[in-house]
């Protein structure tokens, strides 16, 4: 799906978390929301998913005004900081949740669904942990259950908050991989978000800066090293 | 935890002398005594003076029937209507962000705060028989003062809290990703709220509806004032056990108390029953 942000702005009470910004995504792309704490990505990203209305601006699907479209109807799948799994449910259900919640003309039988949530499991191999507890799994399994939740709607759209964020580096490495796989794999147009400038450069297709609720630059990796368009993305990228 | 693994030989700096530990364990146990099991001695003993018999002929009273009925109807009536408002008020102040949140709260616990006379002298001016509302109700054949609605009024008020009060704290360290992660799922908010909201707080739900219930039963105070005391008709629990009291009949009054302890302690063991049966459970929904 193409996704446009046309001048979107954001406050909190009498916090600007987002200056009016604008962003084209193609589709397919694969994009790197890149900034320091603060600097107003997941508040961009919360409201292309529909979970937060801005202030001033407007979000377009496919060139269609979806500014007021519901978060169900977005389809946007979301995954988490801290991956939000629901904690009083085994990862099949977890999974299977989407799916369940669908009206019942759509639902797919309970045969159907268990198909699916294999073939997830599978996607993210981790075939056998479908009736543990999120409890039970570790920081990189849950990141990855989370993804396959997120994947069992068939969305339109992946949006991931610092995916990698509570990982130490190893996991970090292979799962910047897997992500890179299912993306390809999928041909989903995918925004991540991250202050790790190594990962936005290495994963991404394209690369946003942000910082302070502007978009300082956007471009592919090799454009943001090469040729930074202003002084704070040049000290952040040299970092 | 580590360090006692690997050095047990040695006490931390912050454990207390061994004799400190046994005084304060003698403080903890001697003060349970006096204040909970010795109580509980003396109403079964009293009740018991004159045996089995005449203390269950005392229960079987068409009087003490209609207090033991009344008790739990109001209970049954009470009870799930504070869950209820509880559970809304949890919900509307964690989920939401909005002004005179922290006013909101305090609200909430101004049943506790406020003494229970005053509370019931307030139902009586609102609904009783000089005042416009309570003339247009009694007129109708609806009296609210000396009659059951007052006292479920009454209750209600009391016990308001105890749902909401336990539930606040476990939803706002639950925070809202949970529910807005089934949100973007396409769920709809109604089962959001009971396919996650709900599961997450059960056991909070559990344990402050129960303490409303036993609350419920015993609350003295605010029903005294609205219910007129009218024996066989308004009279709850609490109440037959005051004026029995008061009229020397300990046999009597003493028979009530222990059934009205031993309801509560239904109430508790229930509680633990629970807890102990779905310690998993329990464990998963406390912790990530
Ligand atoms: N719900 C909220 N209420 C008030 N302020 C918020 C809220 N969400 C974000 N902000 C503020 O908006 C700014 C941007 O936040 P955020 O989008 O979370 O940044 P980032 O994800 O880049 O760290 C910050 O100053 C933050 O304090
Ligand atoms: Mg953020």
């Amino acid at each position: 799906m193409h996704i446009q942000i046309d001048q979107i702005a954001k406050t909190f009470g009498t916090t600007s978390a987002l200056h009016p910004v604008s962003l084209s995504i193609p589709q397919g792309a694969l994009v790197a929301l890149l900034g320091p704490s603060g600097s107003g990505k997941t508040t961009l990203l919360r409201i292309i998913g529909g979970l937060e209305y801005p202030t001033a601006g407007r979000v377009l699907f496919d060139g269609q005004d979806a500014t007021n479209m519901s978060v169900q109807d977005r389809r946007a799948g979301f995954v988490f900081q801290s991956y939000a799994l629901f904690r009083h449910m085994t990862v099949f259900d977890n999974i299977a949740y989407g799916l369940r919640a669908r009206p019942r003309a759509s639902r797919p039988a309970p045969a159907q669904i268990a198909q699916q949530v294999t073939r997830l499991l599978d996607l993210i191999q981790l075939p056998d942990i479908g009736s543990r507890f999120p409890t039970q799994l570790s920081g990189g399994q849950r990141q990855r259950v989370a993804l396959a939740r997120a994947l069992a709607i068939q969305p339109r759209m992946l949006l991931l908050d610092e995916p990698f964020g509570a990982l130490d580096a190893k996991v970090r490495k292979e799962l910047r991989q897997g992500l890179r796989d299912i993306h390809d794999e999928t041909g989903l147009t995918s925004i991540f978000v991250t202050h790790d400038q190594d990962e936005a450069m290495e994963l991404a297709d394209m690369v946003v800066v942000m910082s302070m609720g502007r978009i300082e630059q956007i471009g592919t990796p090799a454009q943001i090293r090469q040729t930074p368009a202003t002084s704070f993305v040049r000290d952040f990228t040299a970092a | 935890m580590s360090d006692a693994v690997f050095i047990p030989r040695f006490r931390r700096a912050s454990d207390d002398s061994p004799l400190m530990r046994l005084v304060l364990i003698a403080v903890a146990l001697g003060g349970l005594a006096l204040l909970v099991v010795m109580p509980l001695v003396v109403v079964i003993g009293q009740a018991l003076a004159q045996g089995w018999g005449a203390a269950i002929a005392s229960l079987a009273s068409h009087d003490a029937w209609s207090a033991i009925r009344l008790t739990l109807l109001i209970t049954a009536i009470a009870v799930p209507l504070n869950a209820a408002f509880g559970i809304a008020a949890a919900w509307f102040i964690t989920k939401f962000d909005f002004r005179g949140k922290a006013f909101l709260i305090t609200l909430i616990d101004l049943p506790f705060s406020v003494s229970p006379v005053v509370a019931g002298l307030c139902i009586v001016l609102l609904f009783g028989a000089n005042s416009t509302l309570g003339g247009i109700l009694i007129a109708h054949g609806h009296p609210v003062v000396f009659a059951v609605p007052g006292i479920v009024l009454a209750t209600v008020f009391v016990t308001f809290p105890f749902v909401a009060r336990e539930l606040i704290p476990v939803m706002i360290e639950q925070g809202r990703a949970e529910e807005e992660a089934a949100l973007t799922l396409g769920a709809s908010g109604w089962r959001v709220f009971a396919s996650v909201t709900l599961p997450n707080i059960r056991w909070a739900l559990l344990y402050g509806t129960l303490l409303c219930t036993a609350r419920a039963m015993g609350e003295f105070g605010t029903v005294a004032v609205v219910s007129g005391k009218i024996r066989g008709q308004t009279a709850t629990m609490p109440i037959t056990i005051e004026m029995l009291y008061n009229e020397y009949l300990s046999v009597a009054a003493f028979s009530m108390a222990g059934l009205l302890t031993c309801l509560a302690l239904i109430t508790l063991t229930l509680k633990t029953g629970l807890e102990l049966r779905h310690a998993d459970a329990l464990a998963a929904t406390r912790r990530h």
